[in-house]
């Protein structure tokens, strides 16, 4: 992308300005991508629903009907609807909720607490067991443990997540009654943040559902870890250390690790659509009060506002994960901006 | 098809059969399960879909090893009375049937364009791996479920129910090609540089034939391995659409819809009618992907020896 621009080291702003223009030109393209969910969610809209029937029912005089239709600005062509739509969005206002007779987005906002932190919960479990099982699925192949998290690891990968959900709900709820089945529990607003990480309660409440997305994406990530370690401790760095004489856990850790990360951060930018879908049902099963919760309901009452407002914030979450990845990417590897002047 | 490749493909099975005991026996539980789900209709005690024959007297009933177990229902009863092991017989085949098929059309899209991607590359390549990685990035399972839910919320519950299978087909047909794609471009690429494929369009050969005869046999190995582990893949995003309510109505149950179905009665201490179909579930999808497993390691020494 820099090709055109004078190369070299000796051009000092280059070494500033390649981060911030990639930066600049991700961005661009999020704001690219978003528009054209937008777009889709205006189509969307049009293809399933009447609102004119969803106001008045069907038993309406016509020249009523043409009254409300002006009043909501449906009597115009739809460029102008579209046009209307995308100013109205940039705004922030995506409709009126049928259900909540209120603002879509906050109803959709006011639900992503609830689904950030059992995703969150169910992340720091994938990275504190997939990191130390997958490096030592690596590092020591052929031992009992790396055959024993493999073996699992297949089995992990058969079991649906909605399955693993009443399996726990079955043993740890209705049979030992040690852990709620499902809700929240009690949860402490913090400004608009309604968060259930500070009551004792909430943490019980966010454990099961938590191992049950995180058991889904477990294996997953053993693999991957594995997999990057075994590509970076077939090197010549990583044999070159060894022989210099670094110690065996350095090496592991300091050389192969770090740069068996990056193509982890860029694999695990990818997962952000199946990381929804597995919280989609995971918030099924324990009826978790989250945004995938939210979009059934919606789905099975047919409220096509907040359908579409899940589709906008659901495109708005994969804009900006796979752009914090790319920028992460190139916090850990510059060589990915400055490829130009190498 | 060349007799050359097909003999070794048979070779490599036969040596998988000998060399891995495991892998057997989770081949022979998948044709038993597959048998006795396609024998459904000849072996199942009840007509799981003839609402009329279920007696409310029956419901609830439990599996024979249980106390309260009517030897009528051997795996005992849902609350409407159902027979759960017909139920489970025909949801079975239902579930299979989705899985295969949508694999069929997986490959039936993905592997020509990825054939054509691979053989002629340049911008075709380029815009059929750019598709693919959209598409990817996208996940099939949030893809499949945006999709019927619209569907759902345009028609209406009854109507996606009457037309859930072919739709279930179609979105998790559809929504995973590329990995068909990518496996046929990349093994497409690496034959088309070999001696044999440059031999035969030195002397002539047609893009059609070199593709078909000389191109196609080889890459087979890699496509089956794929094959498997999709069509697992298929059958559990059909048990996840399902039991989200956007697949089969509990008039016609896969075994997705049968988890559903009785999710809500293990709170009453009646874990059956959800645990037997999420156990058959669980057994067809750890034969099939260790089978898949066991095909990668047979059909692909390159990576037994890494």
């Amino acid at each position: 992308m820099t090709a055109d621009r004078p190369r070299g080291p000796g051009n000092p702003l280059q070494a500033l300005d390649a981060p911030l223009a990639f930066i600049g030109r991700r961005a661009a393209e999020a704001v690219l991508v978003m528009l054209a969910i937008a777009v889709i969610a205006f189509a969307v809209k049009g293809a399933l629903g009447d609102p004119l029937r969803e106001i008045m029912g069907e038993a309406v005089p016509e020249t009523q009907r043409a009254e409300l239709r002006h009043r909501l600005g449906l009597d115009v062509p739809w460029p102008t609807q579209l046009a209307r739509y995308l100013g109205h969005a940039a705004q922030g206002d995506l409709g009126q909720s049928y259900i909540y007779k209120r603002s879509t987005l906050e109803v959709v906002l006011a639900k992503f607490p609830a689904s950030f932190e059992l995703v969150l919960a169910a992340s720091l479990i994938v990275l504190l067991i997939s990191l130390p099982a997958g490096i030592h699925c690596a590092v020591k192949p052929r031992s009992l443990g790396a055959r024993l998290i493999l073996g699992l690891s297949v089995i992990g990968i058969s079991v649906p997540v909605f399955l693993t959900g009443i399996i726990l709900i079955s043993i740890f709820s209705v049979c030992l009654g040690w852990l709620p089945a499902f809700g929240r529990g009690e949860t402490v607003h913090i400004g608009f943040w309604e968060t259930g990480l500070l009551t004792l309660d909430g943490l019980k409440h966010l454990l099961l559902p938590a191992v049950t997305l995180s058991s889904i994406m477990l294996p997953l990530f053993i693999r991957l870890v594995r997999g990057a370690m075994l590509d970076q401790l077939g090197t010549d760095y990583v044999r070159t250390a060894r022989a210099k004489g670094a110690s065996r856990l350095r090496v592991w850790l300091h050389h192969a690790l770090r740069n068996a990360l990056l193509p982890l951060v860029a694999i695990a930018g990818l997962q952000i659509g199946n990381m929804l879908a597995f919280t989609l049902l995971t918030e099924t099963v324990f009826q978790w009060p989250g945004m995938g919760f939210l979009f059934l309901e919606a789905v099975t009452r047919a409220d096509v506002p907040l359908i579409t407002t899940y589709l906008v914030a659901v495109g708005f979450l994969f804009v900006v994960t796979n752009t914090l990845a790319d920028v992460v990417s190139l916090w850990l590897d510059p060589r990915i901006s400055l490829e130009g002047r190498r | 098809m060349s007799g050359e490749s097909a003999r070794t493909v048979a070779a490599s099975l036969r040596s998988f059969a000998l060399d891995r005991p495991g892998s057997m026996v989770a081949a022979v539980l998948l044709a038993t399960i597959a048998l006795a789900a396609l024998a459904a209709p000849l072996i199942a005690p009840q007509n799981p879909f003839d609402l009329a024959s279920f007696d409310v007297l029956d419901a609830d009933l439990p599996p024979f090893w249980l106390a309260g177990s009517d030897p009528r229902f051997l795996l005992g009863t849902d609350s409407q009375g159902r027979d759960l092991l017909s139920a489970i017989l025909y949801g079975t085949r239902i579930s299979l049937t989705v899985g295969v098929l949508a694999v069929a059309i997986q490959a039936a899209i993905g592997i020509p364009l990825g054939l054509i991607a691979g053989y002629v590359g340049g911008r075709v390549d380029n815009l059929v791996a750019r598709v693919a990685d959209v598409q990817l990035s996208l996940s099939t399972l949030i893809i499949a479920i945006i999709a019927l839910a619209l569907v759902r919320a345009g028609l209406g519950g009854e109507a996606l129910g009457r037309l859930a299978v072919p739709l279930l087909v179609l979105v998790i047909g559809i929504a995973e090609w590329p990995t068909f794609a990518r496996t046929a471009r990349a093994a497409t690429f690496a034959e088309g540089a070999k001696d044999h494929v440059r031999a035969a369009k030195a002397l002539g050969a047609s893009n059609a034939a070199v593709i078909r005869r000389h191109i196609l046999p080889n890459i087979l190995s890699p496509l089956i391995v794929v094959a498997t582990t999709q069509i697992a893949g298929a059958i559990m995003a059909e048990a996840a659409l399902s039991f989200l309510g956007l697949g089969l109505p509990i008039t016609q149950p896969s075994l997705g819809t049968l988890i559903r179905s009785g999710y809500d009665l293990i709170f009453a201490g009646i874990w059956w009618v959800t645990v037997l179909p999420g156990l058959t579930l669980v057994g067809v999808l750890v034969a099939v992907n260790v089978l898949g497993d066991a095909l990668r390691d047979a059909l692909d020494p390159r990576l037994t020896l890494s």
